[in-house]
């Protein structure tokens, strides 16, 4: 077990490297961002000045190589346009993106386990097959455009709920968090319905099968014919055993829905990290941009790490015996 | 079942494809789609981008509206008078070229890759497929913004872009299935025949992999395309005269408060019914290619 960890840390830390290549190489390609910052009417000194200051002046791989040296004290380089370090200013834009992702998958969760077991328990009933075609609906859904709908139906016509941003927020030891009021929820609530749909169709989708698959297995039917309630039987045997998959899926999805908040935070004007990102690629503030990538690419490293080594907890069938070495 | 006369593979496909009635409705609905898309210029009220015909004082008609020449916008106009039904014909052309032509490229990436991976095995196949998990463990979306964040706007990087997002996918099956195929006697007995590797990749083996491809095909049409319409509407896909239906949709969004919902509502509409369509398509075609269900 030990060697597996070290073994993948290390694995983890290579592709951070390379990674951290990649984006900085890609990233410093683009524009030239000496245009942008600069006044245009200052003059030639003023402007060499400035080039200096940001260190643009100097060979690609300087720039990398201090770009380096500064990443492992913690400094991604200050940003272009605010002026502050770019490491800060996403530290400070993370807790909107967690608080909605997290809302976001503890609604796919609550909705789509129950919907899903409903539907794989009675496949051939109306209420399964309005909730299989639900689920193809959800994946079909591009998840700004239903953003944009949310807005509209919600805010314009109906009118009781506040549109854009993130509202008023109480602090929670040092972190500001919406969820503790009302106003907050009022904010949060539409982004974060946005944010679920895609995963709450694939919670069913998942759900339905692997329930379909274990109501065939000799366990269930033993349990059965043991007398068992039906209660128990689906909560203990048939709920137990889909677990498992539905835990790693849950894992790794948290990625991908702190990637999708790009665009569900860029509809709703939530003030969060994605919404940063699309700031910085659109400004050109290039530091701003590989601290985001660096960050979610590490946050993504640790999280897939995570699951495998919750999985073969929770999962006494799965050895690590074959990936030690 | 088809009669047992001609039963050839794609009969059978066929046949079985047609037990479900809502994928043969998705299947015309998609055919409909692509139609409106090739016949745009013929089937268009007006050519949305011929500067000549739009009139700005025909900006933002509801639907049903009639123009001041006479011609009645059925899905209403935009801020500059252009009709919406001629613009979503338009936006579904360039939105289908894109997700079409990327399939097609990441497709054969991703064959090549992946057939070079089963075939040769040892370093090229562990090379090609650690690429291939560590790409796979990222959201495409994240990928392809990185990408766009580098490349730039444009149709060709746009392309390019949902290549470097799909090809992994291609890569993974087509080696998965390839390395069933490898070791059975067919591949053996065309090797004792003396034939040439390539022969027996491409003739042989290539042929037996191809319905798992098909399916993962078709669901990676409507994702790449879902992707072109988010990463135009975030402002870092299309340029704004290549319109697609996510540059029509992000055209909209800021009179969309004011109530003007129709000129986000119809393009989004159309985006939702050609994605659906080929969903629906995708799930009959992998339960009747999918062996393991075969009745």
């Amino acid at each position: 077990m030990l060697v597996y960890v070290i073994r993948r840390s290390l694995q983890a830390l290579l592709v951070m490297f390379v990674m951290s290549i990649l984006v900085f190489v890609g990233v410093y390609a683009i524009g030239n961002p000496i245009d942008i910052l600069i006044n245009p009417l200052a003059d030639q000194i003023e402007r060499e000045r400035a080039i200096a200051v940001l260190g643009l002046d100097q060979p690609l791989w300087t720039q990398y190589g201090k770009f380096l040296a500064g990443a492992m004290h913690g400094d991604l380089g200050r940003s272009f346009v605010h002026s502050t370090p770019a490491l800060g200013l996403i530290l400070q834009r993370m807790p909107a993106t967690l608080e909605l992702a997290l809302v976001a998958m503890l609604i796919a969760i609550l909705l789509g386990i129950p919907l899903g077991l409903w539907a794989g328990l009675k496949p051939r009933s109306i209420a399964g097959r309005s909730i299989m075609a639900g689920s193809i609906l959800g994946f079909s859904l591009p998840t700004f455009w239903v953003g944009l709908m949310l807005i509209m139906v919600f805010s314009v016509v109906v009118g009781w709920l506040t549109k854009k941003g993130r509202g008023p927020t109480q602090e929670v030891l040092g972190v500001p968090v919406s969820f503790l009021s009302l106003e907050g929820w009022r904010h949060l609530i539409l982004p974060a319905i946005n944010l679920a749909l895609f995963k709450l169709a694939l919670l069913i989708r998942l759900t339905r099968s692997g329930t379909r698959e274990a109501l065939l297995q000799d366990y269930v039917k033993f349990a059965r014919a043991k007398g068992l309630t039906n209660a128990r039987v689906i909560g203990v045997h048939v709920l137990r055993n889909i677990l498992i998959p539905i835990v790693t899926i849950i894992g790794l999805e948290f990625g991908s829905v702190i990637a999708f908040a790009i665009v569900t935070e860029s509809v709703f004007a939530w003030p969060g990290m994605g919404k940063l990102l699309i700031d910085s690629i659109n400004l050109l503030d290039r530091p701003v941009i590989v601290a985001y990538l660096l960050i979610t690419v590490f946050m993504f490293i640790v999280i897939n790490l995570l699951v495998d080594l919750l999985y073969s907890t929770l999962d006494p069938r799965v050895r690590l015996a074959d990936s030690k070495g | 079942m088809a009669s047992a006369a001609a039963e050839t593979p794609f009969r059978r496909i066929a046949s079985d494809f047609a037990d479900s009635r809502i994928a043969v409705f998705g299947l015309a609905l998609l055919g409909l789609i692509v139609l409106m898309a090739i016949a745009a210029p013929l089937i268009s009220p007006q050519n949305p981008y011929d500067l000549a015909q739009l009139d700005v004082l025909d900006g933002r008609l509801p639907p049903g509206s009639v123009s001041a020449d006479g011609a009645t916008f059925w899905l209403g106009t935009d801020d500059q008078g252009r009709d919406m039904l001629s613009a979503i014909f338009y936006g579904l052309r360039i939105s289908l070229s894109v997700g079409v032509a990327s399939t097609v490229l990441a497709l054969a990436l991703g064959l090549g890759l992946g057939l070079a991976a089963a075939y040769f095995g040892g370093k090229v196949e562990m090379l090609i497929m650690r690429i291939a998990d560590i790409q796979l463990s990222f959201p495409a979306i994240l990928i392809a913004l990185i990408l766009l964040a580098v490349l730039g706007q444009g149709m060709s990087k746009i392309i390019a872009a949902l290549v470097a997002v799909q090809w992994a996918y291609y890569a993974r099956t087509v080696r998965s299935a390839a390395l069933v195929e490898k070791r059975r006697e067919y591949v053996e007995a065309a090797r004792c025949l003396a034939l040439t590797p390539a022969r027996i990749v491409f003739r042989h083996i290539l042929p037996n992999c191809l319905p798992p491809l098909i399916v993962v095909a078709t669901v990676q049409v409507a994702a790449a395309i879902a992707l072109e319409a988010t990463l135009s509407f975030l402002g870092l896909g299309l340029p704004i005269t290549e319109p697609s239906l996510g540059l029509l949709i992000a055209n909209g969004y800021q009179y969309l408060l004011s109530g003007k919902y129709w000129i986000s509502f119809f393009p989004g509409i159309a985006l939702l019914l050609t994605i659906f369509s080929i969903n629906l398509v995708a799930d009959q075609l992998r339960d009747v290619i999918n062996p393991r269900l075969q009745r």
